[in-house]
């Protein structure tokens, strides 16, 4: 027993460490995805394709292989997905020329194939919902001075921001976001636009790790079937243990 | 049919003598497995080692499967790994079983080294499976280093760059030092090539051969127990010691018990928790290795931290460096420094369960410190934690040898 409790004491303090990891983390609006929903890889498959891909590679990613995962034809990749003279075999790149890119906006744009881990699900959720307009040009929240100019403007509309004046422990005061407003519809509703963002999130959770979804289907039955296992070795265990217990 | 099978039992019989008088396996498999005898008394406690023996085998066998597919050049690595992830056949489950194998060691390892701690298996005339134990850490904390370099992610290349440079600290050679580990002015392609050889061939051939030292030294002695019992001081007339059994077929099918329950722990979060909640792979790591972009915070793999902590908490470099390595050199000194007459916790005084419970603490909050950005009221706890690390190795030969214990029973109890 006394064990056992040095065990659990041990696990209780590998849990209460991660708090203090997570402090480091910022704060970031929670992506309601679900890589699972076929349909929404599929949307956001396509959202990926007409918006980012201009720019963006995702390019550890073969179209093949989101055909497969995403239940879509040879066909059907090449009439929605594929653009250009590339084939199913071909990685998910952007026609932008680098070198070029880094001219245009300062830096080239960066590939998107793992920006859902090394940024977060959350982070990316967050980035494309906080784009907002003043007199000097596009600018976001989450990332000042972006390079990038919001490309789903059409479709969100006009955020402008609504600024709060906040006072420093030093009596200085200065201009904060508070939040932002909507001020000119776009083509979709607010709820529209962030199921779409949801959408490219989920395609971008899924690009990031495509085996995840293998991964979960498969772990049940390896658990099962080392838990069937474990049982016949605790079973193994207890009739040659007989001798040594009595 | 009878005969055709007594036929080839007896034929099977006759290979088994051939063989035998060639090479002595069956001796072996006696001395070793069969007729070796371990006291009956082993807990929950007793499983990690045989648990290590088992990573380390995952480890290697999945290695194995990894180094073919994976590109120890700076250009091509952090793609390589990606190409495992995404386009060979099961490479995302042979990588995790991998990456997730290389926590789990130190997580075993470390209930390993706590057991020993608890139970006083350091202790004469056991001194050498201990030392021979720490080396084997040392080595696999050298081999994780190397390994978690080899994605050549953001924490890969600045994990790299923090810990070599610590080499630097080392008056006069340093700098020179440094640079010849790296091969090149900083972390480049020569040192990735380099670390990939290591990670591969050099280190495990080490931890190989330490491993079998480890096990004979283990063998030569016997192993201990929760009670500190010497089972060899009572044998019967055929000079069996009364309290042992043969490691085969009771602890074999009792370790193999073990190695569910461990699986099913390891299946879990291989397969629902891969990236261990950002500790067993970082998230910036999943960012290609940039020498222009310095990560906002470089922290080491979480088995690294407590050690992480002490260097941080040591304003001075040099001094840092130097503490961190005597936090672990100290433990070679664990048989000396225990003066006890007992050699399990159960037997030993109240000062000695305290020390060792502060300790346990003392090293989990030091890991938690070394994940922490590094405030300056962080700081000042690592600085605590730091002074009862070695104060614990410090008071340990006053405590235990003025304390008193209660007295040891002639028999294991169970």
């Amino acid at each position: 027993m006394r064990i056992k409790g040095i065990l659990l004491a041990l696990l209780l303090g590998a849990v209460a460490s991660s708090s203090v990891h997570a402090a480091g983390g910022g704060d970031y609006d929670h992506a309601p995805i679900n890589i699972a929903d076929t349909a929404s890889l599929q949307r956001g498959a396509k959202m990926f394709v007409n918006y980012c891909m201009g720019c963006h590679s995702a390019q550890y990613m073969r179209y093949a292989r989101v055909g497969e995962d995403l239940n879509l034809s040879d066909e059907e990749l090449e009439q929605f997905l594929i653009k250009g003279d590339l084939t199913v075999n071909d990685y998910m790149m952007s026609s932008m020329p680098e070198e070029q890119s880094k001219e245009w906006f300062g830096k080239a744009p960066p590939d998107l194939s793992l920006t859902a881990r090394s940024r977060t699900e959350d982070w990316i959720y967050t980035f494309l919902r906080s784009y907002y307009l003043t007199d000097e040009g596009w600018n976001n929240t989450l990332l000042q001075n972006s390079a990038m100019p919001h490309v789903l403007w059409e479709l969100q509309g006009v955020q402008r921001p609504v600024y709060e004046t906040k006072t420093n422990e030093s009596g200085e005061t200065r201009e904060v976001i508070e939040s932002l407003e909507l001020e000119q519809a776009g083509l979709l509703s607010p709820e529209e636009y962030d199921a779409a963002i949801v959408d490219i999130t989920a395609f971008l959770a899924y690009v990031a790790e495509p085996s995840a979804l293998e991964r979960q289907r498969l772990g049940k039955w390896v658990l099962l079937f080392l838990a069937l296992f474990t049982f016949l070795a605790w079973l193994l265990y207890q009739e040659y243990w007989k001798d040594v217990k009595k | 049919m009878a005969k055709a099978a007594s036929m080839l039992s007896k034929n099977a019989d006759a290979f088994g003598q051939w063989v035998d008088k060639r090479i002595p396996i069956s001796s072996f498999w006696k001395e070793h497995i069969s007729e070796y005898y371990a006291p009956k008394n082993f807990n929950i406690m007793y499983f990690f080692g045989s648990l290590a023996l088992l990573v380390l085998v995952n480890q290697i066998v999945t290695g194995i499967f990894l180094t073919m597919h994976y590109k120890p050049d700076a250009a091509l690595a952090f793609g390589s790994v990606e190409y495992i992830m995404r386009d060979v056949e099961w490479g995302w489950l042979i990588r995790y079983m991998h990456s997730t194998g290389a926590s789990a060691f130190f997580i075993v390892v470390y209930l390993h080294m706590f057991r020993a701690l608890m139970y006083g298996s350091y202790q004469k005339p056991r001194e050498l499976v201990w030392i021979l134990g720490v080396l084997i850490y040392l080595v696999l904390m050298a081999e994780a280093f190397v390994g978690y370099v080899l994605p050549w992610g953001q924490m890969s290349y600045w994990g790299a760059q923090v810990i070599v440079s610590l080499f630097g600290a080392i008056p006069y050679v340093g700098d020179a030092l440094v640079e010849w580990i790296r091969g090149d002015y900083y972390i480049a392609d020569a040192t990735l090539n380099r670390f990939f050889a290591l990670h591969v061939i050099a280190l495990p051939l080490a931890l190989l051969a330490l491993v079998v030292l480890h096990l004979a030294a283990l063998h030569e002695v016997g192993s201990n127990n929760p009670d500190g019992i010497e089972i060899k001081a009572n044998k019967d007339a055929d000079g069996i010691p009364r309290d042992g059994i043969p490691f085969h077929p009771y602890y074999t099918v009792k370790d193999i018990f073990g190695v569910g329950i461990f699986l099913l722990l390891f299946a879990f979060i291989l397969f629902y928790a891969p990236d261990g909640g950002g500790y067993f792979l970082e998230k910036d790591n999943f960012a290609a290795s940039d020498p222009l972009v310095t990560p906002e915070h470089i922290v080491p793999v979480w088995y690294f931290t407590p050690y992480y902590a002490i260097l941080r908490a040591i304003p001075d470099k040099l001094l840092g460096v130097v503490a961190m390595g005597a936090a672990i050199f100290v433990l070679f000194l664990m048989p000396w420094l225990d003066r006890s007459k007992v050699r399990s916790i159960r037997y030993k005084g109240l000062g000695s369960k305290i020390m060792l419970t502060v300790f346990a603490i003392c090293f989990i909050r030091l890991g938690m410190l070394g994940t922490a950005e590094g405030t300056p009221a962080e700081t000042l706890e690592s600085r605590v934690w730091t002074f009862v690390y070695f104060a614990f190795f410090a008071l340990m030969p006053v405590v235990t040898s003025m304390e008193n214990t209660k007295p040891v029973p002639e028999r294991v109890t169970t």
